[in-house]
């Protein structure tokens, strides 16, 4: 005859055991649906690298191109604009380009561009992703007399300068994104890889 | 005839418990005689819920989930469609009466102490249901594909992005794309139609059966179910139908006159349920001048805009919400009407309200300096309310209570 006898502990195990390993077997499962929810092969394709010819930038001009479904802005500065941004170092929070995420380190420069006169970067506010605008003239009246040229976000008020590194108290915490990129010839760049010999 | 009618009875019983659930929850559910009106908004938020599904099938219809085709398929269902602008009108005025009635009916919790032992439990699925609908609303406010839609849907998500070391990640997986794009529209229309309404379903049932377990607060705060007759019957309870039935049904009725002359009168209300921005179509290059959020979430969105630093803003605003998880532990006064407690709760109510108001008014307004600084006095006023609630409930003198209810 068998025993009446109960073995709890035995069966405590078990119920462990086995819930365990349904934990183990939910997680696979899970997996799957979580990712299917990353970026798919298209939207990373869509992310492949841009061919930009520049040749016909005018000083001050600003060209807004698409990549990966962001605007990138390509700017060109001249020598008096450059001098005017070593003029406001004081008023910025990162003059230094010193939080490296923002840029590539070939872009980690006093001009933040592989070319001192050419500007790339991607036209997304660091605070909460509205798309600035460009402001390039001097001391317009909405934005003072101090006011030297660069981006101002109207969500938030944020401010950005020519080489878009944000001024110190404003919502925004970091300078805007430099994007890889390389030149393929002068005036072609390729924005989206790194330069080859970097 | 009624040879039959009672065998089918019988057929039915003897397989579901029709009889006993009838009687469970409706004929000799008892519920307090004194329930006033701001016991309406309960069941005022299951039939605007109603409306929602029945609407938002309705717009499933004729809707067409893509970024190429969203836009074009809303201007559709309003032209087109044969009553579809009054479909979609009801729908999209629904989202805002919604917020109206679940406001309101915090309010009252808040009133009555509603929160307050033993219903802790109904007031913490309260609280996962007004998060749900948050997001539920948020979702659907994407699909027309405007450029407060898109923008909107920029902002808050970039919000995840400020968590540290997994937030750009997390952004991303919530985008399924490097901007908001196609395929965030997608699995917004599929969260927004099938799974938050399940989960909202989900939630509205525990909310109920909780409710049922512990029964109805009311306007004296005092536990019925301690005062019983013979039958074992609350002597201040009713049962809640016919009366109580009857009751939400007038309630409905006024409810249903206010929200057809929105609908018929003022669908867009002046930019507050439907925003002026939205009519043009979404484009990801160029921002909006303004945005702001609808006029429910503005409150927190000055919240998140009062702080300067972009983490601690979104720690904030996320601490905004989930204090109300913590108040019924906050609250230590020993009553839990506003009929029998002291001075301070009171006024600590009433500044609450005005500051919450105002943050809502701020939230819609463009952030300059003498906006930011109001906003920061309204957010620490809001979160002074919660935190120093076990110090002032403590300490303020409550009136005797009665002995049952008046």
């Amino acid at each position: 005859m068998s025993e009446d006898i109960v073995d709890h502990r035995k069966r405590r195990i078990l119920t462990a055991a086995a819930t365990v390993v349904g934990g183990i077997g939910v997680a696979y499962v899970a997996t799957p649906f979580i990712f299917s929810m990353e970026p798919s092969a298209k939207a990373q394709a869509a992310g492949a690298p841009i061919d930009v010819d520049v040749s016909k930038l005018q000083v001050g001009q600003l060209l807004t191109v698409e990549w990966r479904g962001k605007p990138v802005w390509i700017l060109r500065r001249n020598q008096e604009m450059l001098d005017r941004m070593q003029t406001i170092a004081g008023q910025l929070r990162d003059p230094g380009s010193d939080e490296l995420s923002q840029q590539p380190h070939y872009a980690k420069n006093e001009y933040r561009s592989i070319k001192p006169d050419i500007m790339v970067m991607e036209g997304i506010c660091t605070h909460l992703g509205c798309a600035p605008t460009y402001r390039p003239e001097l001391a317009p009246a909405d934005l003072g007399s101090e006011w030297k040229g660069g981006f101002f976000c109207p969500c938030h008020g944020s401010r950005y300068d020519l080489s878009g590194r944000v001024y110190a108290g404003v919502p925004a915490p970091s300078n805007l994104k430099v994007p890889p990129y390389r030149f393929v010839t002068d005036t072609r760049i390729l924005i989206g890889v790194d330069p080859e010999r970097a | 005839m009624r040879e039959w009618l009672h065998l089918g009875k019988e057929w039915i019983e003897s397989r579901f418990p029709l009889k006993e659930f009838w009687e469970d929850h409706l004929v000799k559910y008892y519920a307090p005689k004194n329930l006033n009106f701001w016991y309406f908004f309960g069941s005022l938020a299951m039939l605007v819920f109603g409306i929602q599904v029945i609407t938002g099938i309705f717009l499933t219809m004729n809707y067409k989930p893509t970024a190429e085709t969203a836009f074009a398929s809303v201007e559709y269902i309003m032209r087109d469609v044969n009553w579809g602008w009054l479909i979609r009108y009801m729908h999209s005025t629904g989202a805002s009466f919604f917020f109206v009635v679940i406001y309101l009916h915090m309010f009252r919790a808040f009133l009555y102490g509603s929160y307050k032992k033993p219903r802790e439990l109904l007031w913490l699925f309260g609280v996962m249901l007004f998060l749900l609908l948050m997001a539920e609303a948020f979702m659907g406010y994407l699909l027309p594909w405007g450029q407060m839609s898109y923008w909107g849907a920029q902002v808050i998500i970039s919000l995840f992005g400020a968590i540290p070391v997994i937030g750009n990640e997390l952004a991303l997986w919530i985008r399924g794309d490097f901007v908001v794009a196609d395929a965030t529209l997608n699995r917004f229309f599929a969260f927004h139609v099938i799974a938050f309404p399940l989960l909202l379903i989900a939630l509205v049932a525990f909310h109920l059966i909780a409710l049922h377990r512990v029964g109805s607060n009311n306007p004296d705060g005092i536990e019925i179910k301690e005062k019983k007759n013979a039958q074992g019957i609350p002597l201040d309870g009713i049962p809640f139908h016919p009366y109580f039935t009857l009751k939400d049904m007038l309630g409905a009725i006024v409810f249903l006159m206010i929200f057809s002359a929105v609908v018929f009168y003022y669908p867009e209300m002046g930019g507050w349920f439907l925003e002026k921005d939205n009519f043009v179509p979404a484009d990801p290059l160029k921002t909006p001048e303004h945005i702001t959020p609808l006029w429910y979430f503005t409150p927190y969105y000055a919240i998140l805009r009062a702080v300067p630093d972009k983490f601690l803003g979104v720690v904030l605003m996320g601490a905004a919400i989930a204090v109300l998880f913590v108040v019924p532990w906050l609250d230590r006064s020993p009553v839990k009407s506003i009929r029998y407690r002291g001075p301070i709760y009171k006024a600590a109510l009433a500044i609450f309200v005005v500051s919450f108001i105002a943050l809502g008014y701020l939230g819609t307004v463009a952030a300059t300096p003498i906006a930011t600084t109001f906003s920061r006095i309204g957010t620490i006023i809001y979160f002074a309310f919660f935190l120093l609630m076990p110090v002032y409930t403590k300490y303020d003198k409550p009136k005797p209570l009665p002995d049952r209810v008046r």
